[in-house]
């Protein structure tokens, strides 16, 4: 790891600088949605369908208006004279707000009551009565795509069946060509489940609605804000709320993971009672809502099949997904993207040809399609090739390592042009695949593997070897509802030489206010403890489309250094002025200009600054700030090599993860304290849905783990101590040669345990197994291979 | 809805209130005490966030009513520091990155400090089974192990120097 070349006092890159977000977590004065009040608030609390899809024959609220406290119970007909039924969704589907007709997803919105209390709310929720007509459900987007299934979407006139895309990459004859003469062909049916992001933090909003002068304020759980306000504008300018009207405040958010991308309708009910009556309108889901009724990620049926020499040189891969949707599409994916980076599926590899290809159905569940801690279905994408390989070795008796490095893209082949058109920036597979196997003792646990084997004992090694893209994206490809990916930096260097800094990002605990500070005070020697950070208030941050994907230091990091980089441009005039001399004769180093060859004539950037207000060159505007709107030539490609070691118990099934490497290379590294947590905690929500969540629904489309108690979020208990290494391979297109980290662990961990349980029955015969990887499902194999005790 | 007049003390101060018999505890807190830091994160006694100390044990104030905390004392995380001293828990947590988001935080340093409170030098087994009640989505609870373990150390070095200056 490279030295740090500022000094601890100005904590530039490198340092692991303590958090300056955590003084006020640490004493309970964080500030969430749900901790503001405001004077003469309501709260509104949401009748839901305990029906999948069901007509509404009648909705009666008599009864809720009735009880003291209960303002008023907003419907669809509400809403439909103001045209605000629906809404678009990301991917430019319409969604409900409240529905008119029929409900399509339990737990989906139909009524909402505004109440003086969040009790009395409730209780007018109870009170609300709805006449439903249940109607036939569809649960399987397989059966929801075969013909003559009944069209879910009666409301789209030109829709007639239930697809709501299909999506194509590569070049299906060439693939097809390899895949008929290759000597070797393997194939799995994986699914991947769906699952929920379950922040602790579930979402809310206060909308607060001023009638006099037709302001409207949101506080409200968003990744990003600035497109919320320009979606509010665009879908509810008709009713009068005019972009200049609109502030949407991100305040301290308590993890968003992608969950807190989309615009729910709980948002757009509450701004719309309160416009409608005036006052402040407060709305917080509780968890079962959360879970029950927000975007869920993944639910991706990938037929995986790669072809290949016997020797074990990886030919071709092709990959058929159903996608399942929900009942409509809400997938937070840039427009170009409906199957969001999918196309990464050809993964760490040199192959031939690739082809993947997907339909994506409506069924009766909840809408969504978000990450999950990941950029646009990356995850789904690795797990596929990340199995498929290791089903390749297994077939092949190869060691997993061993045909991962003979099949790697090279170091000297970077920049890598891929079959499916994405140009890997930089990367070395086999260095982080090497360091990996050397810290946990590879050779050794393949010995201890075998002498357990001979005893009966299940123990088994896996691993991934993961390329991500993450730090979305250049404006030529990427866009969401035709706004630009870029993101944005202001900085303002005040005449004491401290500065602020705002952002078009959002921190859901990424640390920015920590790392984004370093940033500056690496490029301008500002001690990072007095560069204030602000971001989430769209009336005083430069526009940006938030923080997901990753994307944050590909972006607002990037345009933080070049804003920093355009003040010490003036700085360099302000300096030659002071110095006399010309700016050819200045040098900078780390926090002042120096005389070439006068090393006692300088100026630090604390006293140019200064001069920027009180002396500054005739002819030139004062002041001392810059701000920076950075377009990314390229995506990045962070890469990482993980090996985890399980041991499972034949009597109950358990699988536990004895030991889990992960080697990151998220190139270089702004704040190293960061980045391990970053990895942890992205690590543990690999674990996650490997071994324990799954989002299932019956046949009736009723949800199964609606609550904490059926939703396993992993404790302390199940969760392993993380061990942790890097190489450091610069991105070669950033301005400071940084990757982006926050997504990274929770894509590459599934399949490293995933292998490692298949590696653990491999002589059984096993294949594959489906995650959650449960106790019961080993069990099961356990059993009907007659090993179980 | 009947009204209950009860005393309960709050982070050393007593107050009487009337409060409606289904106000759940952490609404008292959150919304009539204007205490924030005790965080709401499932409503089923699940997560943790909402912990709080009940005669020095924790709870989870999301399923206690106020009126159940009659007569009782109440520590939440705004009780932790004292004359401007962070608590040993809170150093560690600050020291070791022990959180990200800072929505469990709460819960998990008033679990972490009745466990110190009662074992001064739990075992790594014994923290991690002492905030398996407190769920953290963010952490990986590597470091939160870390935090606990360097507040264990902090408040026996600060036992051992107030022992010396004694």
């Amino acid at each position: 790891m490279p030295q740090p070349r500022t000094s601890k006092e100005i904590s530039g890159m490198g340092h692991s600088m303590k958090r300056k977000e955590d003084p006020r977590f640490i004493r309970g004065k964080g500030n969430y949605v749900d901790d503001i009040q405001l004077p003469g608030m309501l709260y509104m609390d949401i009748v839901r369908s305990p029906f999948a899809h069901a007509r509404i024959k009648s909705i009666n609220s008599e009864k809720a208006l009735k009880i003291p406290g209960v303002l008023a119970v907003i419907t669809g007909e509400t809403l439909k004279q103001y045209n605000l039924h629906w809404m678009p969704t990301l991917s430019s589907d319409t969604q409900m707000v409240l529905p008119v007709e029929k409900v399509m997803c339990q737990a989906q919105e139909v009524a909402a009551v505004i109440a003086t209390s969040r009790y009395i709310a409730a209780d007018g929720v109870e009170a609300v009565e709805v006449e439903y007509e249940q109607l036939p459900v569809i649960v399987d987007p397989h059966k929801a795509l075969e013909p003559g299934a009944q069209v879910l979407r009666t409301d789209k006139k030109d829709q007639k069946d239930n697809l709501a895309f299909h999506w194509e990459a590569g070049d299906r004859a060439a693939t097809e060509k390899v895949f008929a003469e290759a000597e070797v062909v393997v194939k799995e049916e994986i699914y991947l489940p769906r699952i929920h992001v379950a922040s602790i933090e579930t979402c809310g909003c206060i909308a607060d609605f001023d009638k006099v002068d037709g302001h409207l304020t949101v506080y409200m759980t968003t990744q990003a804000p600035h497109a919320v306000r320009t979606v509010l504008a665009l879908v509810a300018g008709h009713v009068g709320l005019s972009e200049e009207k609109i502030r949407v405040i991100s305040p301290d958010i308590g993890g968003g993971f992608g969950g807190k991308v989309p615009v729910y309708p709980g948002y757009v009910i509450a701004i719309a009672a309160s416009v409608v009556i005036g006052k402040p309108v407060k709305w917080i889901e509780d968890r079962m809502e959360n879970l029950q009724a927000d975007s869920f990620a993944r639910d991706y049926w990938m037929t995986t099949e790669m072809a290949a020499k016997k020797d074990g040189t990886m030919l071709a891969l092709r990959i058929k997904t159903v996608a399942d949707h929900g009942y409509t599409n809400a997938s937070a994916n840039p427009s170009k993207f409906p199957a969001g980076l999918f196309s990464i599926c050809t993964g760490s590899y040199v192959l031939q040809q690739a082809f993947t290809e997907m339909d994506a159905a409506y069924t009766n569940k909840p809408p969504g399609g978000v990450a999950y801690r990941c950029s646009f279905r990356v995850t789904e994408a690795v797990h596929a090739v990340e199995r498929i390989v290791d089903v390749l070795a297994q077939k092949l008796k190869m060691d997993p390592a061993a045909i991962r490095l003979k099949n790697f893209i090279q170091p000297e082949q970077f920049p890598y042009k891929s079959l499916l058109g994405w140009e890997y920036d930089s990367g070395d597979y086999p260095k982080a695949l090497k360091l990996a196997m050397k810290n946990i003792g590879y050779d050794e646990l393949r010995k201890e593997q075998a002498e357990k084997r001979k005893r009966g004992e299940l123990m088994g090694i896996g691993i991934c070897s993961f390329t991500e893209i993450v730090g979305a994206g250049p404006s030529k490809t990427f866009d969401i509802l035709g706004i630009k990916m870029f993101d944005s930096a202001e900085i303002r260097i005040h005449p004491t030489g401290k500065a602020i800094a705002r952002f078009g990002t959002k921190s859901q605990g990424q640390a920015h206010e920590t790392t984004y500070a370093q940033i500056i005070a690496e490029e301008l020697g500002i001690p990072a403890a007095h560069i204030q950070v602000e971001e989430g208030d769209t009336d005083t941050a430069p526009y940006g489309l938030g923080t997901y994907a990753s994307r944050s230091t590909p972006t607002s990091g990037a345009a933080a250094a070049m804003a920093a980089r355009k003040i010490r441009e003036k700085a360099k005039k302000i300096a030659a002025h002071l110095l006399e001399c010309a700016e050819d004769d200045l040098v900078w180093e780390v926090n002042k200009f120096t005389v070439k060859g006068a090393p006692t004539r300088s100026k630090t950037i604390q006293e140019i600054a200064f001069a920027a207000y009180t002396n500054h060159p005739q002819g030139m505007e004062a002041g001392l700030e810059a701000t920076f709107y950075y377009d990314p030539p390229n995506l990045t490609f962070p890469f990482g090599s993980y090996i985890c070691v399980v041991d499972i118990d034949r009597g109950t099934g358990m699988v536990k993860v004895r030991r889990f490497m992960a080697v990151d290379d998220c190139g270089n590294i702004i704040n190293p304290m960061v980045v391990d947590g970053q990895i942890h905690g992205g690590l543990s929500q690999g674990l996650a849905p490997a071994l324990y969540e799954e989002m299932p629904y019956d046949e009736n489309g009723n949800n199964l783990a609606g609550s904490f108690m059926d939703y396993l979020v992993p404790t302390s208990m199940e969760t392993p101590n993380w061990e942790t290494d890097k190489t450091v391979t610069p991105c070669p297109h950033h301005p400071f040669g940084a990757k982006g980290v926050g997504e990274s662990a929770t894509v590459g961990a599934p399949p490293a345990i995933a292998n490692a349980v298949v590696d653990a029955l491999s002589h059984l015969g096993v294949t594959h197994i489906d995650i959650p990887i449960t106790p019961e499902r080993v069990w099961r194999i356990l059993k009907a291979k007659g090993v179980a005790q | 809805m009947s009204m209950h007049k009860i005393k309960v003390t709050v982070n050393g101060a007593a107050e009487e209130v009337e409060v409606e018999a289904r106000l759940l505890l952490v609404h008292h807190l959150r919304e009539n005490l204007r205490l924030t830091g005790t965080h709401i994160g499932c409503d089923t006694t699940h997560c943790g966030a909402c912990t709080v100390l009940l005669d020095g044990k924790p709870v989870k104030s999301c399923t206690m009513l106020a009126v159940q905390a009659d007569g009782r004392e109440i520590r939440t995380v705004e009780g932790l520091e004292q004359n401007g001293k962070l608590h040993p828990v809170q150093e560690g947590f600050w020291e070791k990155h022990g959180l990200q988001c800072g929505f469990c935080t709460p819960g998990m340093l008033m679990t972490s400090c009745a466990l110190l409170e009662q074992n001064p030098h739990p075992s790594e087994l014994q923290i991690r089974e002492a905030i398996s009640g407190n769920l953290c989505r963010c952490t990986g609870y590597v470091n939160i192990i870390k935090a606990v373990q360097y507040a264990a150390e902090k408040q026996q070095a600060q036992k051992e120097a107030a022992h010396a200056a004694a």
